[in-house]
């Protein structure tokens, strides 16, 4: 029996079950009588449905019910965008399409069956009479004249014109001593790999008129609220329970129209329904992330003093508005383009196109690996214009450091930070000058040595909701926590974030413990149902401790100031005597005048001996909305190797100091650091999404899709600054999404570094080893011909 | 992704087995690790209506030194030969192709029988069995033939396999003393199959290369020997200006079926194929020693 405290490594409590095959995932749940869905999707990028005969499936062995899109139109509705930007285009969203499909893996039929195989094959046996359309799915090419079209409401695709902007970019770059540098960066699609897939129980209790919705989701209570607008299902008669969530990066912070159909089916047929996404049908089906072609300027003087940054970037939306895609692009990627940098002046416009592909919306990082990538690539790119180092040239524009918000050009307020502490204890740990020297000698050597720098900075622990709903958030972004103190002294308590990954049952705990003494052991963390815990919007945006945590700790708080009044009035102490520690109350002076906070919420239930006014019980809510984003800063800097003959990219070393705040379990966050790096990485080297240009999707299986595997990674070297953050009352930033916002600049500052020298100046990721041997080849034909070009003058 | 339905069979006799493909013969796939057929058939890309599943015969998982050569039961897995003292020693390449294949889970369910009889145009074992030289034991519920290596890979993922006929064993030659092998293998990123891959087997006497068999995987349909190659290595002394040369037509008889996919461009692969041919040749001149 364990107290813990803030700032200890408690081990994760939910490993052993979750390792040793005892977590409940939404597969595991088997209802009596439940039955099976497939879907039948679209095998075409865009096309018209000319005609649907269900007629074979519903004769095939245990098939129960076949409905199409039509079948269907009334009850499912629409799939709503939790986003409004103004003017934002709406086409409508069938969860089954009756019309138009407009990509591929767009549903247009569901299968309930017996069995998952029944469904399956019964969904092979749905014959639909496609008129094949001409597709697209570059968002640049989609807004040009000509370009097929996706829905009537979005002429030329166009789903929004968005723009941000702070200084006058353009009334700077006409001082004759600044230099401007153009470069186009894209940032390729990525395809979400969550060891669990989605998955989702639909069970309808036709004597109420409930329906529970078992789904593996990162926001259960949002799932609740949009599955209710959406149907018209009376709120209070929807139970949505996320169980455990094999993890999401963002995938799955959505309405689905599976969930949606799922519910509505299961009404139809009179029977639980289950249907478990597979993987091929996740690549298809579950959002995409990132998918951005972005103009970019950076201006500067020789002396390396940044004067700003402009920016035109086509976002793909993907077929139609998943949940929080117009959020994605503008907001959380047009707010970070100052970096940790003065940056006076910021234009940035934002077109977000629809096109003949999966919906995009947000994924681990949801705009700020964006902007973080083409900040980072830029300042790099502008110090190797100007000839000068990329350290050096940050150094000079960093902002200095701040306890308590500092306003930046993009209009928003950075909490606290010392970026520069970030960048000379990184470099301290690096030994740069020791790198640079070996640099030298490997060039010698005909290697390719490289050294990559990202100084970033992110906006996270969502959201002021005031500030949201201002920007066009369709739901408050508050936490809210009940800390239930049981007559044994034991707890439970219900926190309205639930984790897919993160390890809140521990940290929760840990908070708990370390507040009020009582040991980890003790308290049960409840979650994620909506008919049994606090409401909350979710788990997104290394949110859950900064919000969802602060939530918590300001009930522990209430707690605390029950049970010491309570514990005073008991031991006939005035409170101004009673001090509590480790878990005990204690009248000062006299030793023997002790009661444990287990003996005071026994007496809080007993209620033979209240204060007077006091209510019986022992049970405190608070719900918390911050004041102010909170902003996780630091510097990366990353070692790569590339292999002459293959073009290969190894990464050879990764050092990362990171500011998250105060740090509640230093190896969750570490652990958290470590997936974050290594999914950078992965943009950085080898994931991307391949449509061919009639939108069939080429990287559509992991035979396909290059996830980074192991022995990609070299040990990472993590050490941290700690700056508190004002945002929230426990000094807590977020961890979740930094690494992967980090690592890709890191990574590809380092591919150019090691080819800078051959006259590479940018290479699109992911660095592939083709494209960079192409790099490097193409630089040695430039070469040769400069030289042959100079011959002949001379 | 679930299979389309089909009627399994785990006969405990190749008599049995055999029999069954005969009384099948066309719809029956024969299934050993599965680590190949299984995934096709989750795609749908196979739809064999019956499975005869012969991981349940005894006998057909073995390495054996018979008189000079080496005998391997088709059902050695990628791991038995990969830690095997016997292929360690006699045929290094084999040993190290076989620790590279994939996975730890794919080599400890994948069999040397059912990656030759698959012929994955990316498979690294055909290259290396094809550079080693030797045959497949075949047998039918009748009979049993032996076929050369040489005329074993046919087309992509074909071979000269009946389809009433299950591998038995593979037999390699014993090498020559003065033998090297090596395998050097460009991997894809996402499948780790081979984009290219290529298996020398050289041997040199009194300084000069008196024999070399080079085969190349990935970059071409099946795989294929390096004949080019191997013209312009025997006979000489193998220096390096010498594998460079001989290097540079690897890829020559695989390049009217270069593959091109979204990891490698046909010209990419070529490139590599060369590389990687220098890689393996040096290697086994190393080797041979």
């Amino acid at each position: 029996m364990a107290v813990t405290t803030f700032g200890e490594s408690v081990k994760r409590t939910e490993d052993p079950r979750l390792i040793t095959g005892r977590g409940k995932y939404v597969d595991d749940i088997r209802l009596s009588g439940m039955a099976h869905m497939a879907f039948v999707r679209s095998p075409y990028g865009h096309a018209n449905i000319k005609n649907i005969d269900t007629s074979a499936a519903l004769d095939s062995p245990g098939v129960i019910a076949v409905f199409t899109g039509a079948d269907l139109q009334e009850e499912l509705g629409g799939l709503p965008v939790g986003w409004m930007l103004p003017d934002l285009k709406q086409p409508p969203h069938p969860p089954l399409a009756f019309e138009t499909v407009r990509y591929l893996g767009d549903a247009v039929a569901v299968v309930v069956a017996d069995t998952a195989y029944q469904a399956t094959d019964a969904a092979g046996l749905v014959e639909v009479d496609y008129e094949v359309l001409p597709a697209v799915v570059n968002a640049e090419a989609a807004t040009k004249d000509g370009a097929p079209q996706l829905h009537q409401e979005a002429p030329n695709n166009v789903g929004f014109d968005w723009e941000v902007a702070g200084g006058d970019y353009a009334e700077a770059i006409k001082d004759p001593d600044v230099i401007v540098v153009k470069e186009r960066i894209v940032n390729q699609r990525l395809i979400p790999n969550s060891m669990e897939t989605r998955g989702v129980v639909a069970d309808y209790d036709a004597g109420k008129g409930n329906i529970t919705l078992y789904t593996s989701t990162q926001i259960p209570h949002l799932v609740k609220l949009l599955f209710s607008l959406v149907t018209g299902w009376p709120e209070q008669k929807v139970r949505v329970v996320a169980p455990d969530v094999g993890g999401g990066f963002g995938s799955k912070l959505y309405l689905y129209a599976e969930e949606v159909v799922a519910g509505i089916v299961a009404r139809q047929v009179k029977r639980p329904v289950k249907w478990i996404e597979s993987r091929s049908e996740a690549y298809v089906s579950t959002a995409h992330g990132r998918d951005h072609i972005c103009d970019a300027e950076i201006a500067g003087k020789k002396d390396g003093e940044i004067v700003g940054i402009k920016v035109n970037l086509y976002a793909n939306l993907g077929a139609y508005l998943s949940t929080f895609a117009p959020l994605i692009p503008t907001y959380l990627f047009g707010l970070m383009l100052g970096g940790v940098y003065k940056m006076p002046n910021v234009e940035c416009k934002v077109h977000g196109v629809f096109t003949n592909t999966t919906p995009v919306d947000a994924y681990r990082g949801a705009g700020r690996p964006e902007a973080a990538y083409l900040v980072e690539r830029m300042v790099s790119r502008f110090a190797q214009e100007i000839g000068r180092d990329p350290i050096a040239v940050r150094r000079k524009n960093m902002l200095a450091a701040h306890k308590n918000g500092r306003a930046v050009t993009t209009g928003v307020m950075y909490d606290s930070g010392d970026y520069k502490a970030n960048l000379n204890k990184a470099l301290e740990i690096f030994d740069y000058p020791a790198f640079r020297k070996e640099q030298r000698e490997a060039r010698r050597e005909g290697k390719l040595l490289g050294v990559g720098i990202s100084t970033y900075i992110e906006i996270c622990g969502m959201a002021p909701s005031a500030v949201a709903s201002s920007l066009g958030a369709g739901a408050g972004l508050w936490e809210s926590s009940n800390v239930r103190l049981h007559p044994t002294g034991k707890a439970t308590i219900y926190i309205g974030t639930s984790p897919h990954g993160q390890g809140h049952e521990t940290t929760m705990a840990q908070l708990v413990s370390s507040e009020i003494g009582i040991p980890i052991e003790d308290v049960e963390v409840l979650h994620g149902d909506t008919d049994q815990g606090q409401f909350g919007t979710g788990t997104f945006g290394s949110r859950s401790l900064a919000v969802g945590g602060a939530a918590l700790f300001n009930s522990l708080q209430k707690v605390k100031a029950k049970t010491h009044r309570l514990a005073s009035h008991l031991l006939e102490a005035d409170p101004k005597f009673v001090t509590f520690e480790n878990g005990t109350f204690s009248v000062e002076d006299i030793p023997d005048k002790t009661l444990t906070i287990q003996e005071v919420a026994g007496q809080a239930y007993a209620a033979a001996n209240l204060p007077p006014g006091m209510e019986p019980g022992l049970e405190e809510v608070s719900f918390f909305d911050p004041q102010n984003f909170a902003w996780p800063n630091g510097t990366h800097l990353c070692v790569v190797e590339i292999d002459p003959d293959s073009g290969q990219v190894k990464v050879q070393r990764y050092v990362a100091v990171d500011d998250f705040g105060n740090v509640l379990n230093p190896m969750i966050v570490d652990g958290m650091t470590h997936g974050g790096v290594a999914q950078g990485i992965g943009q950085a080297l080898s994931e991307q999404a391949v449509y061919s240009d009639d939108g069939q999707l080429l990287s559509g299986s992991l035979m396909d899709y290059a996830l980074p595997s192991a022995d990609m990674f070299p040990m990472m070297e993590l050490d941290r600054t700690v700056t508190p953050s004002p945002s929230n009352p426990i000094g807590v930033k977020g961890a979740g999404e930094a690494g992967t916002i980090a690592a890709s600049p890191a990574v590809m500052n380092a591919v150019i570094d090691a080819l800078a020298h051959l006259g590479v100046k940018h290479m699109d990721m992911p660095a592939t080893s083709e494209k960079v041997w192409r790099a490097i080849e193409d630089a040695k034909e430039a070469r040769r011909a400069a030289r042959s070009a100079a011959r002949a003058r001379g | 992704m679930v299979t389309s339905s089909f009627d399994y069979f785990a006969p405990t006799t190749l008599d049995e087995a055999t029999s069954l493909l005969s009384r099948y013969r066309g719809e029956a796939k024969v299934l050993a690790g599965g680590h190949s057929l299984i995934p096709m058939m989750k795609l749908r890309l196979a739809e064999p209506g019956i499975l005869v599943d012969i991981g349940q015969i005894d006998g057909l998982s073995y390495i054996r030194e018979d008189g000079d050569g080496v005998s391997i039961g088709s059902m050695t897995t990628y791991r038995e030969m990969a830690t095997s003292s016997v292929i360690q020693s006699r045929y290094p390449l084999l040993a190290d192709a076989s620790s590279k294949v994939a996975d730890l889970q794919v080599r400890n369910r994948g069999t040397i029988g059912g990656s030759l009889a698959h012929s994955d145009p990316a498979g690294d074992i055909p290259a290396v069995v094809l550079a080693i030289g030797g045959s497949v034991v075949a047998r039918t519920r009748r009979s049993s033939r032996e076929i050369a290596i040489d005329r074993f890979q046919v087309d992509l993922l074909t071979t000269a396999l009946h389809d009433n006929e299950i591998i038995t064993e593979i037999k390699l030659p014993s090498l020559a003393a003065g033998t090297g092998t090596a395998y050097s293998k460009f991997h894809n990123p996402a499948s780790h199959y081979a984009i290219t891959g290529v298996a020398a087997v050289v041997t040199i006497s009194g300084g000069v290369c008196t024999e070399a068999r080079v085969a190349v995987t990935g970059a071409g349909d099946k795989a294929t020997r390096a004949r080019r190659t191997e013209r312009i290595l025997r006979g000489k002394e193998l220096t390096p200006a010498v594998i460079r040369r001989a290097a540079e037509r690897a890829a020559a008889e695989v390049e009217d079926t270069l593959n091109e996919d979204i990891h490698a461009t046909a010209e990419y692969r070529v490139h590599m194929t060369q590389v990687h041919a220098v890689k393996a040749i040096e290697a086994a001149v190393a080797a041979a020693g």
